[in-house]
């Protein structure tokens, strides 16, 4: 039993089968992302004065990301053209290059995430705040025995074997500032000046990483870019699925192959697309 | 013809399926026909089991902290301190409460709607072989069965499901320290996946594979209904799906996307950074919870739409009209949502703008009971169980939709808001509205399914039972909800009766008298007959497989559509050959109509009569 326009268009609607369920699918992720997109609004909106931070990202590896995914944008429909023209060995360089690309944006998103969860901040019991990268933290135990920690945060107490370790101070590579505004909306073009600032445990009131519960920027932050980097990898696996074994379907019913390659290319515009408006909304504003 | 059939069609049936073991042709089928009864037989069972949580919270509500009868110990046994001594806690009432909405919208009535008849009717009413994904209709049921396991499953979690509600506010569904909410939220990725693959599927498959012949305006208005609900149910349910993720943050990963600033709860609540917003949540729920009432509501017109104008042998009245108004249904369910949220505070300007697109969605939907209405006018009707289930559905319906308006005005919504007056309206759309359909397309199309008929007089005995006992349940409800009684309450208003006030020497204006709290007893009551009159259905459903009366032909209702131009069943494949459509969808009764009065929509000849004879 075979489903008819499943390869050739259907003559009255003009498209086949997949072609048009990708887009259904596209339109409902246009509907998945625009609700995160308007909850980001409404958030924004309502944020308490000076909670919502601004300038924490890296505009650097924000644009490289970007410019990377509209270059795969470029391969995936060079790849999909050199399917047209049945050239074979272009389509696997051009989706080569593709796979890599988005192999090279998830390192970098990665890269940034991991610098997100070492950066701390501190609210102390004075009320004030210190900021910054951890560059270390001391914690004693029963015996008084003293542990160092370079470069890493274990928590207010931790076990290991029989002995347990309570906190004793934080060392923050950073600034200190009075408000949440100063840190979150601090005056263009002002560069808070970096050094190592040691606080001990018992002045700390609150103490927490920039990971998705800091506030909510870095919720929204956090939850629409991990979709999207979810998309990202579900994209690149899709393809890689195609370039590798999925190809040998090349040599047995072109047409379809070259259909499957068309729509996967769909999707990875959408893709590329979502970034385009995640970019300016987190990175440059 | 139809003898031509039934001799291939054990052939054709042995040919595609004889090669398929156990597992690929009942179990890991991609045969929508398959898929369409593993949704409607999963979906019943949820439909049952959603009815049984119900039954138990109405004894409770009847008989607050009285050990209920039969089924208490066994809970006592399953649930342990919840339920001590077979008596519903206040915490176990909540989370059945807020499973049985659940269940009921979303792992019984969609699936049995969208995914059971969709599935099973959508290729076969537009001539096709099969949906056009078959392996992804495959997988739309599996997310769907696994997100039920999931949520049946947290029952039996410590903590117990889901307790803030099938519409599951925040902050209190953050608030709750079990992990029910978070096996709710994990629950209903896996459901929107499913229904997010199935209804591209539906649409792909109504665009791409209609026969030849068969145009957009000769498409029975069933499959016009699931075009609709399929795109309520692909561009509505994504955004619940952000905020399912976004609430599964909050509650994981510790965000405070909905918990805002300064938020207490037993104490201040200093772990979570604040600053997110609660109504985000209403406003992302309601986006999606709105458009799925006419999910709801456009199949099961569209069954009643069919089985009506097979039994009045008449075309339907004003089929053009039926379309449009389902698409502006369609349309406008997507700019009403917020007259859910008048009490929240979000202010009159947007409450006005709410309102009116409320009253205006009342239009389509009237002209839709209207037409069906009408196309009973001069029908010589067939009283069979199919069709009294579809009569009773248009007053139902009615009152259903007519008892929203005071809902959808936002002065009189401030008196009935979150009482029992709403449940009372809702649930005639839904339960004596939608489930009389789906009850009425079980008895019509199971003839196809089985070749064999359900039994006449115990589908009759279900009908009118169901009947009188549906109305006894819901009609005392607008009594309480207009005397002011509050839902959610898990002694049914007992704290707020006159007489217990009196005792303790309060005196209250407003509290409910002992005539509106007594009525909790006849609800009981009705409920419990209620579920008696599903016996004879559930026997009638399984005992005619094997005994019912067998079909005398391939269409035993002489009806039009092309389902019925199938072999009984419809093998793997379903036609033998391709057909091709020469008419619309419901040409009963046609002017020179050889002896018979319908023409099949196959039917090449009679062309020139039924044209002049258009409607």
């Amino acid at each position: 039993m075979e489903i008819p326009y499943a390869v050739k268009p259907r003559p009255d609607t003009g498209v086949y089968n997949a072609k048009l369920g990708m887009w259904l699918f596209l339109a409902s992720e246009v509907m998945l992302f625009g609700g995160l997109f308007s909850a980001y609004i409404l958030l924004r909106v309502g944020a308490p004065e000076g909670t919502w931070t601004q300038g924490l990202l890296d505009i650097r590896l924000g644009t490289i990301n970007t410019v990377i995914l509209a270059f795969s944008a470029v391969t995936t429909l060079l790849a999909w053209a050199a399917c047209k023209v049945r050239d074979f060995g272009k389509f696997k360089m051009w989706h080569g290059l593709t796979i890599l690309l988005a192999l090279v944006f998830l390192g970098i998103k990665s890269y940034e995430y991991r610098d997100k969860f070492s950066h701390f901040q501190i609210r102390k019991a004075d009320g004030t705040y210190v900021d910054g990268h951890i560059a270390g933290s001391k914690y004693v135990d029963a015996a008084g025995q003293e542990r160092e920690i370079h470069h890493g945060f274990r928590g207010k107490t931790f076990t290991e074997g029989e002995k347990e370790f309570t906190l004793a101070s934080v060392t923050l590579n950073g600034y200190e500032a009075e408000t949440l505004k100063e840190i979150n909306q601090p005056e263009r073009g002002h560069k808070h000046e970096h050094k190592d600032i040691t606080v001990p445990a018992a002045e700390i009131k609150k103490i927490g990483n920039y990971g998705p519960a800091h506030n909510t920027f870095t919720a929204i932050y956090f939850t629409m870019t991990g979709l999207h980097a979810l998309h990202i990898l579900g994209g690149v696996l899709v393809i890689a699925y195609f370039w590798g074994p999925g190809s040998k379907m090349w040599h047995t019913e072109p047409d379809r192959f070259t259909n499957r390659i068309e729509v996967s290319g769909l999707f990875w515009h959408f893709v590329d697309l979502v970034w385009i408006f995640l970019f300016p909304i987190l990175y440059l504003t | 013809m139809q003898a031509t059939h039934a001799a291939s069609h054990a052939d054709v049936h042995h040919d595609h399926d004889h090669d398929l073991g156990f597992w690929r042709k009942y179990v890991f089928s991609i045969d929508h026909k398959v898929i369409g009864i593993q949704y409607g037989l999963t979906a019943l069972a949820f439909l049952l089991f959603g009815f049984f949580l119900m039954l138990m919270m109405r004894w409770q509500i009847a008989k607050p902290g009285q050990p209920i009868p039969i089924v208490g110990p066994l809970l006592e046994a399953v649930l342990g301190q919840v339920a001590a001594k077979g008596i519903m806690s206040p915490d176990l009432y909540n989370s059945f409460g807020a499973m049985h909405g659940t269940i009921m919208v979303f792992l019984a009535i969609v699936p049995l709607a969208s995914g059971a008849f969709g599935n099973y009717l959508v290729p076969l009413q537009v001539g096709a072989n099969d949906m056009a994904f078959p392996r992804l209709n495959m997988v739309s049921y599996q997310f769907y069965f696994f997100g039920g396991i999931i949520m049946f499953a947290s029952f039996f979690i410590p903590g117990g499901a889901a307790q803030a509600g099938w519409t599951s506010y925040a902050p209190l569904s953050l608030a709750i320290p079990t992990d029910g909410q978070t096996f709710w939220l994990l629950g209903m990725v896996f459901l929107i996946t499913s229904s997010l693959l199935g209804s591209a599927n539906i649409i792909v498959t109504i665009v791409q594979l209609r026969a030849p012949g068969l145009t957009w305006m000769r498409l029975p208005f069933f499959v016009w209904a699931q075009f609709v609900a399929s795109f309520l149910l692909l561009l509505a349910f994504p955004p619940l799906e952000a905020a399912g993720i976004m609430q599964l943050m909050d509650k994981v990963a510790g965000t405070s996307m909905f918990l805002p600033s300064g938020l207490a709860v037993g104490g201040p609540l200093d772990n979570v950074s604040g600053g997110g917003s609660p109504l985000l949540w209403q406003h992302l729920f309601w986006f999606l919870a709105h458009p799925e009432v006419y999910v709801l509501i456009l199949p099961a017109m569209g069954i009643i739409s069919e089985i009506i104008a097979n039994n009045t042998r008449k075309p339907l009245w004003g089929y053009r009209s039926l379309v449009y108004a389902s698409l502006g249904l369609g349309f406008m369910s997507f700019i009403v949502w917020a007259h859910h949220m008048y009490l929240t505070g979000m202010g009159t300007v947007i409450a006005t703008f709410f309102q009116t697109t409320t009253m205006i969605i009342s239009i389509p939907s009237v002209i839709i009971l209207t037409c069906l209405l009408i196309s009973l006018w001069g029908g010589s009707i067939r009283f069979n169980t199919p069709m009294l289930f579809s009569l009773a559905f248009l007053p139902m319906f009615g009152i259903g939709g007519l008892t929203g308006l005071p809902l959808g005005f936002s002065a009189s919504d401030i008196h009935l808001h979150d009482t029992y007056y709403v449940i009372a309206h809702f649930h005639y759309v839904v339960a004596p509205g939608t489930i009389f359909a789906l009850f009425a397309g079980i008895y019509f199309w199971y003839p196809k399914l089985t070749g064999r008929m359900m039994n006449e007089f115990w589908g009759k005995v279900h009908f009118w039972l169901s009947f009188v006992f549906m109305n006894l349940i819901f009609q005392p409800m607008f009594a309480q909800g207009m005397a002011g009684m509050l839902r959610r309450m898990s002694d049914g208003g007992a704290n707020y009766a006159t007489s217990v006030l009196a005792k303790s020497g309060v005196e209250v204006t407003g509290s409910l008298s002992d005539m509106i709290i007594r009525l909790n007893n006849y609800i009981l009551w009705a409920a419990v007959g209620l579920a008696l009159a599903q016996i004879p259905f559930i026997i009638n459903l399984f005992w005619s497989i094997k005994n019912g009366q067998k079909v005398k032909n391939d269409n035993p209702w002489d009806a039009t559509t092309l389902e019925w131009q199938t072999p009984t069943p419809p093998p793997h494949g379903n036609f033998l050959k391709e057909p091709s459509v020469y008419r619309g969808p419901y040409e009963y009764s046609p002017l020179g109509g050889k002896g018979s009065d319908f023409l099949p929509q196959t039917e090449p000849e009679g062309v020139a009569q039924t044209s002049s004879t258009k409607h």
